[in-house]
């Protein structure tokens, strides 16, 4: 039976983890590579980096810390962030991601999502959507596309764009709550599931946690197929296998070798 | 134990490389490994790997636009006998044709053909993306030590599709989604994954140093 995937998420500028990785003894929290080794031991199923330098001039750092993982490492792993063209992704995927991430370039040329599947095969293209919600109170619930961090609306309506690129052959959707992100109140598990269902592809659901039963709930309710979290890893909250046990306990497949 | 790696433009060659380096230094087997698109390097190494990522139609234009690389395939595999492993889409190739967009030929050494993956249950999610668990048909030393069944060790999938064989006999190993899937296929030297071995944590290493000690 195929296991709900935990994923660790860490945000990358410059070649470093942006506020550290405080768990385990680490010898330098901000080194990324030696992040990824400490989750791979911990029995985290896939990684994450999301790259959020700011100038594609120093998009070198980014690949020689994707390269050094890949050679650390050899659990599956996601690199997203600043992802604009067919070469940029080469790029990754030859120094070692499994996936690679595109968000903002997706929803300004929606054929780039085909593009990227013809060349790369869709298993390797992950799309990332960032959503808040717009809907009133009292109206059916509504999200749509946020870019630039979730500052600037799109007006895309959030579930119409996870069908449109499943139908141009993304291969997973990385979805985040802009509204809960960083809240640890939990996901939203109404949008989670809007999606999820909405799809014949993976969700992952992204933004929110804030404890363990956050996951739980974002795969029994959202019925996302990963549950993707940053600080409460990164900050030793909670451990890789307290939050497999966790979905465990709530009757939900996990790996656990 | 010298091993190439196959590059015809398509996979994680470095992935694949690093991981066969470490399987073989944890496992105390002296393997030099290379990564390489020249068929004359395929002819002299004594374990052959073809990786394999992306569309079955492209990855086989791939390969055939490599001068001479099906043919030293051809001659150091089914000639020489030389163990061979094909992982993901060079699995694969390993069957007489895929129906990925279009249909196109294999290499035609396991007969089946590569269909997409259609689970009996439609909640279920396409690609199979994640950690499975892998139900042996037959034993295979590739297996050697390596938990399986529902409570075993798991290994890490990626695809839509598999390779359907229409001789059972060459199925090692299925997993199941909704169905099940081919996860192993083996014909005397020749050994396919559709998991990532390299990817596969302990499950892999182990795997891999498997193939790396395996004398058929």
């Amino acid at each position: 039976m195929l296991k709900i995937r935990v994923i660790p998420c860490l945000d990358v500028k410059d070649g470093r983890v942006v506020k550290g990785v405080q768990f385990l003894e680490l010898r330098d929290a901000g080194d990324p590579v030696e992040s990824a080794v400490a989750y791979d031991a911990a029995g985290a199923d896939e990684l994450c980096f999301l790259d959020i330098t700011a100038s594609h001039e120093n998009r070198g750092t980014l690949i020689d810390v994707v390269t050094r993982t890949a050679e650390a490492c050899f659990m599956p792993l996601t690199v997203g962030g600043g992802v604009r063209t067919v070469d940029d992704i080469r790029a990754l995927l030859l120094a070692g991601a499994d996936k690679v991430s595109i968000n903002t370039a997706a929803v300004f040329d929606r054929d780039f999502v085909n593009r990227a599947a013809e060349k790369f095969g869709g298993q390797c293209i992950v799309v990332a959507i960032d959503a808040k919600k717009v809907s009133e109170p009292g109206e059916p619930d509504r999200w749509e596309i946020f870019t630039h961090g979730g500052r600037k609306s799109t007006g895309i309506d959030a579930v119409e764009f996870a069908r449109d690129v499943c139908a141009r052959g993304a291969g997973e959707i990385l979805l985040t709550s802009m509204d809960r992100d960083g809240t640890r109140v939990g996901y939203d598990t109404a949008l989670t599931r809007a999606v999820a269902d909405a799809v014949t592809i993976p969700v992952i659901a992204s933004g929110g946690v804030g404890d363990l039963d956050h996951m739980v709930a974002g795969v029994r309710d959202g019925h996302a197929a990963a549950v993707l979290a940053a600080s409460i890893f990164h900050f030793g909250r909670h451990t890789i296998r307290e939050a497999k046990e966790a979905l465990g306990a709530a009757g939900l497949p996990v790996r656990l070798d | 134990m010298s091993v190439a790696i196959i590059d015809y433009g398509s996979g994680n060659l470095h992935s694949a490389h690093k991981a066969f380096e470490r399987a073989a230094r944890e496992a105390g087997i002296a393997a030099p490994v290379v990564v390489t698109s020249d068929p004359e390097a395929v002819l002299a190494a004594e374990r052959i790997v073809l990786p394999g990522v992306g569309a079955f139609a492209d990855c086989r234009r791939g390969l055939a636009a490599v001068t001479g690389m099906t043919e030293a395939l051809e001659e150091a595999v089914h000639r020489r006998a030389k163990p061979f492993l094909g992982i993901c889409v060079g699995m694969q190739l390993m069957a007489e044709r895929g129906r990925e967009f279009e249909t196109t030929a294999g290499l035609g050494w396991i007969p089946g053909e590569v269909v997409k993956i259609t689970p009996s249950d439609p909640s279920l999610k396409v690609p199979h993306m994640g950690w499975n668990t892998l139900t042996m048909r037959r034993p295979h030393a590739l297996l050697d030590g390596i938990p399986t069944g529902p409570e075993g060790r798991h290994a890490y999938f990626v695809h839509s599709y598999h390779l359907r064989a229409s001789d059972g006999d060459t199925v090692v190993a299925e997993t199941d989604y909704g169905g099940p899937v081919t996860a192993m296929v083996g014909r005397g030297t020749m050994v396919g994954t559709q998991f990532h071995p390299e990817k596969s944590q302990k499950l892999g290493l182990a795997f891999i140093a498997n193939f790396l000690r395996w004398r058929p």
